[in-house]
């Protein structure tokens, strides 16, 4: 990470937000460096959306800070911050056209018209619009909206940008698309982008770092990896990707592993982090890329399971599994369906001890 | 295919069941008196309007006289102040009542709508035992010391304007509630959130996107305002309305041809307007 990187742009100090119905945000506070891309990521109603809002100024914090570059802003009005937003519905103007909707932001602050010309000329070219400047919305498709709406948040030069679920209202394809594109567009551009959706892939695939939210909290910000593999709670292992979680006690601590033991047997996960000691109860989190079903015990393991069904998808085999107190489990890993287990079969479940996270850390820690 | 067909002419017959009784009440209750009103401004004065009939344009001809042009322009006159002031006063009353919470909503409706529950008649009088001399508005006035005298409101043309005003002014504020209440106003934040003020991102959104419902409310106003007279007869003043001048012709001078003539060039301005709201792009008021 450079100099660059590592300044802070924008500062969300202590945020709480009710709106007469509990809190949609209970005490937030975010660093947003220069030229980063943040996502805020949760289910909706999480308040995601109401933070983005108040960064934009379209609401007032009940309590708390919003610095952007030093600055408080936390009462100035939307259009004094040098902040933009692409709505979750584009919200282009129907009745001026793609130019004159690119333009407005620059309309607005009196830029001279030869500059304004030349500005929204450059915005259009940047989303590959240039055709259709003098288009009405009406005449657009979702992907074309989509990007005009993207020209006119950037037109002004904005500091930062903001979107709200941009891509939430276009087809799965045309969606993957706009990821690599908008990515590109922000490393290009160099602009920071506070980024929200509920689609944790988009999240993991397009982000610096990602908040993951729920009931008005940051339940953990951090890198995409560290989010997918070092989970801090129950919830975000479950919300990012597919995993079983799997409570027990441990046994003992042998340099970086721990080996832990539950009524379906005995497991052992990697420590280095969690810092465990013998005694305590931990949760442990496995993806199910990661699980796998062996036909024979491996060693460290001894979590026998009985095989319900295997079925291909596609590149491998999933294995659906239940365990000795009935909890369904699913491994992947055998890559042909003739070398999977048969429904019926005992199979011993195990993992790469480094790969399977300890959620939250130890328990004496909390 | 062929089933469908089959549905539809069944559709298509059932739906003449419907139409049928509408078309013939349109005809017999409207089509029919307005053509007897044209045959009638068509043909000779004193004539009925039948086969054995002299047909001739002097009753439209005899229309070009100073003292009628100036009723006509009187009419129209009126007829536009109390747009423009329907207008000031409603489009504020629709977009409050538009954004506002749900039970002030409800209270402003009520309050736009209760008035419709008596007769525009009744009402008038009322505002004329306020309004006149001794009445509680000059009352009060007095009472708090901002006039000596009491003021001569009825019988001016503000008081007429008021009356007309407050019988339209309805008309004026359902379109333009109705405009705000559909408008997207992620739009206004879009406007906002890009750097205009809320005043400018009103001149550049919102009014623009309610045009619809403005332009609709004027036309609702003006129309009937154009041929209303007998509140300027309540009101007092001698103002001299079409309206009046229609009901002259008809009533004391017993000059049908000429009071159908003038009948028609009502219709006419009216349809006018109408076509013109139409072609610049108005909303269908459910007339044609």
């Amino acid at each position: 990470m450079d100099e660059a990187m590592s300044e802070v742009l924008l500062s969300l100090k202590h945020i709480s937000k009710n709106f007469g119905e509990g809190d949609v945000l209970s005490d937030v506070s975010l660093d947003v460096r220069k030229g980063e891309f943040v996502t805020l990521l949760g289910a909706s109603g999480c308040g995601k959306t109401t933070t983005l809002r108040i960064v934009s100024g379209l609401e007032t914090p009940d309590t708390g800070e919003v610095i952007l570059n030093g600055k408080d802003m936390t009462d100035l009005p939307p259009e004094s911050r040098p902040v933009n937003t692409v709505f979750q519905s584009y919200a282009l103007f129907p009745h001026m056209n793609v130019e004159k909707n690119v333009a407005y932001g620059l309309k607005v602050r009196k830029m001279d018209k030869a500059a304004q010309a030349a500005r929204v000329k450059e915005m259009l070219e940047l989303v590959q619009m240039s055709e259709y400047a003098k288009r009405m919305p009406a005449q657009l498709s979702g992907g074309q909206r989509q990007r005009i709406a993207i020209a006119r948040a950037l037109a002004p030069q904005p500091q930062l940008l903001l979107l709200d679920e941009p891509l939430g209202a276009l087809d799965l394809q045309l969606r993957r698309q706009m990821q690599v594109e908008l990515k590109r567009l922000q490393q290009a551009l160099g602009i920071t982008f506070i980024y929200i959706t509920h689609d944790q892939e988009e999240a993991i695939n397009m982000s610096d770092r990602i908040a993951v939210m729920k009931d008005g909290k940051f339940e953990q910000l951090g890198t995409p990896e560290e989010i997918y593999d070092r989970p801090k709670t129950r919830y975000v292992a479950q919300f990012i990707g597919r995993s079983t979680i799997l409570e027990g006690r441990v046994r003992c601590v042998s340099g970086s592993t721990a080996v832990i033991e539950n009524e379906n047997g005995l497991f052992t996960a990697d420590s280095t982090e969690a810092s465990l000691r013998a005694g305590e109860t931990c949760e442990v989190c496995v993806r199910t890329e990661r699980m796998r079903a062996s036909k024979t015990p491996v060693e460290g393991f001894n979590i026998p399971a009985t095989v319900r069904e295997a079925r291909y998808a596609g590149g491998s085999v999933l294995t659906y599994v239940n365990l000795k107190d009935g909890t369904e489990v699913v491994a992947e890993g055998v890559e042909r369906m003739c070398d999977a287990a048969q429904p019926g079969d005992t199979v011993y479940m195990h993992w790469n001890p480094a790969q399977a996270a300890v959620i939250g850390g130890a328990s004496h820690g909390a | 295919m062929a089933h469908n067909r089959t549905l539809e002419k069944a559709d298509a017959r059932r739906n003449m069941l419907f139409v049928l009784p509408m078309t013939l009440f349109a005809v017999v209750l409207v089509a029919l008196p307005l053509i007897y009103v044209l045959g009638t401004s068509l043909v000779e004065s004193g004539q009925d309007f039948s086969l054995g009939a002299t047909f001739t344009l002097n009753n439209y001809k005899s229309l070009l006289r100073a003292d009628y042009l100036q009723v006509f322009f009187n009419s129209l006159k009126l007829a536009f102040f109390t747009t423009v002031l329907s207008f000031i006063i409603g489009y504020p009353f629709g977009y409050c009542m538009a954004r506002a919470s749900r039970g002030w909503k409800a209270l402003l409706m009520m309050l736009v709508i209760i008035p419709f529950w008596t007769s525009a008649l009744v009402r008038i009088y009322g505002w004329k035992i306020l309004l006149q001399a001794n009445g509680p508005i000059n009352a009060v006035l007095r009472s708090l010391g901002l006039i000596e005298k009491n003021i001569k409101f009825l019988g001016s043309y503000g008081s007429v304007l008021l009356a007309m005003v407050y019988c339209m002014i309805s008309f004026m504020i359902l379109p333009c509630h109705s405009a705000v209440d559909k408008m997207d106003f992620t739009l206004v934040e879009a406007a906002r959130d890009l750097g205009s003020k809320p005043w400018k991102a009103f001149i550049d959104v919102t009014l623009p996107l309610t045009m619809p419902g403005i332009l609709a409310g004027c036309v609702l106003v003006f129309v009937p305002s154009v041929g209303i007279f007998y509140l300027a007869d309540i009101m007092g003043g001698g103002l001299v309305l079409v309206g009046n001048l229609i009901r002259d012709q008809l009533l004391k001078v017993r000059d049908w041809n000429t009071g159908s003539a003038m009948s028609m060039v009502l219709i006419l301005i009216t349809a006018g307007i109408y076509l013109v709201y139409r072609k610049s792009g108005g909303d269908d008021l459910g007339v044609f």
